[in-house]
């Protein structure tokens, strides 16, 4: 068991890189949004290869289980909101990315 | 055992094969689609780490609602030439720089599970000695419902803080109407067909899930998503109408699960001498944990399925 | 461990009741939602202070939720530097609360609106987030503590919905969440190599080596995206500028210190070894830009608001300094204690100005309709009261006395020269004296006598809220010993020693 949870461990660290790249790269606000979440399961494969390393009965340890559940709830919980904002920007600007620079106007009132 | 390690040494490379796809494919719709196939992959990959509840959620949230979203926004962004495909693909050095940054936190991650110490220190033997006490059969429901009960508390807050997010972002005048647009489907087409089969099948599904989460893999989150997918599958067939935002019953059922664990956290004040425990009394423990799940469950379950639906757009009628 | 029946569970009303409020607030709707949230802001401070005198009497406090001791469970924690950032957080929220009434209270006559509804358990959420934060003592917890605070600051900084407030806020979420998944991925690995996340249990059993070396790495890095510091400072300015005035107070305030808190946390007391590797001089550093660029781009800025939230970037990166100042041996060292607590005092004194400013912004957007700065002549006349208020924030900003600034300003001062880092006191010096720059510049025009022109109106008890910050924010300095002791309180031997 525990030289595949490393290599799910390896996995995990190989996705965050990838997503990471995504995240640099890709300008297109969903597909940022696709590349974070990349990086997050990826973060919770190495989770999960912790917890495969601990080998309890009925496999594993279940701490860091219950811990990736909750991450991935999190991370539906985060998505949502961004895809919403995403579609929010697009509604009002009709564009699909950030602006490049952060905008120097304030409101006005 | 042979036949396993065949199995991992085929499903590491397809699993980073569909993120790299989902990553790079210059077509968005092919990259949502790379995603939600790389969450079922990532879901056998959890059953093989002898994660069952995280291959349930992994399956049901990471690739099955996630992508659902994406592929939602995606259409209502359209497919036409915008901002994004006018600036081209990214400059050389970027595309590098990138490269070499990820690179180089991959590797480093890398080093470091392969230093974790043997033999792994871990909680396994401390959750089997406290499980019984609950009544519990299910680790991991024992860690998100007793051990670690205040995270999941903040979880389920923190999924209803995200639908107040995007209900914020409603156009004043439909404040208090129906989420999302509305949608049509040929009343002899599939998904008007699925639509009338799957729902029956989906809900015994899901409340299963739930009452056997207490003693085997499922539970709140896994049964409240099934439970939300057939909700959701029979808004797209046209067959029921999202609630309004402004309903009472509605709001009562966002609630009910977060408060109704915080109301038995409170009454483990008095009886358990402890906030958010659960009374020794043999027997106790577990009546009080089912209690918490079938509310949560609730909630989940219409939480999620209004974070898909989406902003309010159009006034009650 | 307390014994929490006797001295009652202070601790986890503070994070249980805010949520409490959040869930009620729904289903109560739109035309009560003010008048809970009012009610359950009032018991902030209340129940901080009993919290306080718990610590006082018995030392840190130390709550095993649900009766399971940590490893297996989630302990809460409070010590010096948790109550006082608690007591901090429930006096800002409770003026926020009462200033946000402004423009989040229904009117009369009206049914329920969007902001009127959503705003109210958004601010307590985020209150509960905060709270959850200064107690929390188990790493993974906090994890879902920021996620929470993310959650309900994002949607504050777009609730006017105005189109640029959303691409401010997408940004900000953005930045948010590589921060804490960075922060996640440290975590994992913690818990890989020592079997705990609970903060006392890791420093008592942390062993050197790739894995804590790594999740240090990736922690710090994910919370200093949190907590824009240069350069990863972008998102701040346009949301704490495109936020509503209440929450851009709360915003600049409190939340950017939540994931600093975490960050002293993992330094002093998780892994002080973190300094031998040049951490502390790097952090110094980048704190360092952060003050000088801060305060030059607050010197350029046209809009009130904007020149707020430079200044707010500016003023985090004084933080720290506390990393090289509180390290520098491995002996004891008398001056670390003392550039520890300037830290946090200035965190808090921080705190009580930026929010009146920003309140003050609010009322000025309020009477005038806009917040150019040059077009403010007047002003003074208009709204005495309110700039008196921003006058005496500024005063505390630049580091004069009698003020909380001074003291904090003057404590990092003294460690730096005593330590023989002088060269740590040419950004603190160089700082206050572009404080004083952009402060003046902003009360010039407000002071000059112009015709107000046209000025909607603002009545005293509106102004009264910032003023009695800035004034809270200036009586830091002439009783700073309070604080002083109570953060001695189950302060890590880190913080006493120094970092190295």
């Amino acid at each position: 068991m525990t030289s595949a949870a490393t290599l799910y461990g390896l996995a995990g660290a190989a996705l965050v890189g990838i997503g990471l790249y995504g995240l640099a790269v890709q300008a297109h606000v969903l597909r940022k949004i696709l590349a974070f979440n990349l990086i997050g399961s990826g973060v919770f494969l190495v989770f999960g290869a912790v917890a495969g390393r601990g080998g309890g009965a009925g496999g594993g340890d279940p701490v860091p289980q219950a811990m990736v559940i909750t991450g991935i709830v999190v991370a539906l919980s985060a998505t949502a909101l961004a895809v919403a904002l995403a579609l929010r920007l697009f509604r009002e600007t009709g564009r699909v990315t950030l602006p490049p620079d952060p905008p120097a106007g304030a409101r006005d009132g | 055992m042979t036949a396993l390690y065949l199995l991992d040494l085929v499903l590491v490379p397809a699993i980073l094969l569909a993120a790299c796809t989902a990553v790079g494919t210059r077509d968005r719709f092919a990259a949502v689609v790379s995603f939600i196939v790389y969450g079922l992959l990532l879901a056998i990959a959890w059953v093989r780490l002898g994660a069952v509840d995280v291959a349930l959620a992994e399956a049901a949230i990471g690739a099955g609602l996630t992508g659902v979203l994406l592929l939602g926004a995606l259409a209502r962004m359209g497919r036409r030439a915008d901002e994004a495909a006018a600036a081209g693909p990214p400059g050389r050095t970027l595309r590098l720089g990138a490269a070499a940054l990820g690179a180089a936190v991959a590797a480093g991650i890398a080093a470091a599970v392969l230093a974790l110490p043997e033999p792994a220190p871990q909680l396994s033997g401390a959750v089997a000695e406290a499980l019984p006490a609950l009544g519990l059969g299910n680790p991991v429901t024992g860690v998100l419902l007793a051990f670690r009960g205040y995270d999941t508390l903040l979880e389920a807050v923190v999924l209803l803080l995200a639908l107040l997010g995007i209900w914020s972002l409603a156009p004043d005048p439909a404040w208090g109407g129906l989420p999302g647009l509305r949608h049509r489907a040929r009343p002899e087409g599939v998904l008007a067909w699925l639509g009338r089969l799957l729902p029956p099948v989906g809900i015994v599904v899901g409340l299963y899930v739930f009452w056997v989460g207490a003693d085997r893999p499922g539970g709140a989150f896994q049964a409240g998503t099934i439970l939300a997918a057939v909700w959701i599958l029979a808004v797209m067939s046209a067959l029921v109408e999202p609630p309004a935002v402004r309903s009472l019953a509605l709001r009562l059922a966002l609630v009910a699960g977060p408060a109704l664990f915080l109301a038995v956290g409170f009454a483990g004040l008095g009886l358990a001498g402890a906030f958010l425990g659960y009374p020794a009394a043999a027997g106790w423990a577990k009546p009080l944990i089912l209690l918490v799940e079938a509310g949560l469950t609730l909630s989940i379950a219409a939480t999620l399925a209004l974070l898909v639906a989406g902003t309010p757009e159009r006034a009650a009628g | 461990m307390a014994d929490g029946l006797a001295d009652g569970p202070w601790a986890e009303l503070l994070v249980a009741l805010p949520l409490a409020g959040m869930l009620l607030a729904l289903p109560l709707g739109g035309r009560q939602a003010h008048r809970l949230a009012l009610l359950v802001l009032a018991a902030g401070p209340v129940l901080a202070l009993l919290l306080a005198a718990q610590l006082w009497q018995g030392g840190v406090v130390g709550v095993a939720l649900g009766g399971f001791a940590a490893p297996l469970g989630i302990a809460l924690r409070a010590d010096g530097l948790s109550v006082l950032m608690l007591l901090t957080t429930a006096v800002v929220l409770c003026a926020t609360g009462l200033a946000a009434r402004a423009g989040f209270a229904p009117r009369p006559g009206q049914g329920e609106t969007r902001a009127g509804l959503l705003f109210w358990p958004l601010l307590l959420a985020l209150w509960g987030a905060l709270n959850a934060v200064f107690l929390g003592n188990d790493l993974f917890n906090l994890y879902v503590a920021l996620e929470l605070l993310t959650l309900a600051a994002v949607p504050l900084v777009c609730i006017e919905g105005k189109p640029e407030a959303v691409a401010a806020a997408l940004r900000y979420l953005l930045f948010a969440l590589l921060g804490s998944v960075l922060y996640l991925l440290g975590a994992a690995l913690l818990y890989g190599a020592h079997g705990t996340l609970d903060i006392t249990l890791l420093a008592a059993r942390l062993q050197p080596g790739p894995a804590t070396w790594m999740a240090g790495a990736l922690m710090t890095a994910g919370l200093l995206a949190k907590t824009a510091l240069y350069p990863l400072h972008l998102w701040l300015p346009p949301a704490h500028a495109a936020a509503p005035a209440a929450a851009s107070a709360v915003l600049s305030a409190l939340v950017v210190k939540a994931s600093f808190f975490i960050l002293l946390r993992l330094w002093f007391d998780v892994m002080p070894a973190l300094a031998g590797l040049g951490g502390a001089t790097l952090l110094g550093g980048l704190g360092t830009a952060a003050i000088l660029a801060g305060s030059l781009l607050a010197l350029r800025q046209e809009r009130l608001k904007l020149a707020i939230a430079y200044s707010t970037m500016a003023q985090l990166g004084y933080l720290f300094l506390m990393f090289p100042l509180a390290g520098g041996g491995t002996e004891a060292q008398p001056w670390s204690a003392g550039a520890w607590t300037g830290g946090v005092l200035h965190a808090v004194s921080h705190a009580l100005a930026k929010a009146a400013m920003f309140l003050v912004a609010g009322l000025v957007l309020q009477a005038a309709g806009h917040d150019r700065i040059r077009a403010l002549q007047g002003l003074g006349r208009a709204m005495p009261v309110a700039v008196f208020a921003f006058g005496l924030a500024g005063l505390s900003l630049m580091g004069l006395p009698p003020s909380g600034g001074f003291v904090a300003k003057w404590l990092l001062l003294t460690a730096a020269l005593a330590s023989g880092q002088w060269w740590w006191a040419v950004p603190m010096l160089a700082g206050g004296l572009l404080a004083a720059g952009y402060v003046f510049r902003l009360l010039n025009p407000a002071l000059s006598a112009g015709e107000g022109q046209g000025w909607r109106p603002v009545r005293r008890r509106w102004q009264a809220i910032p003023l009695a910050l800035a004034l809270l924010s200036v009586a830091l300095g002439l009783a700073p010993l309070l604080p002083y002791l109570l953060l001695g309180l189950g302060r890590s031997p880190a913080a006493e020693e120094g970092l190295g």
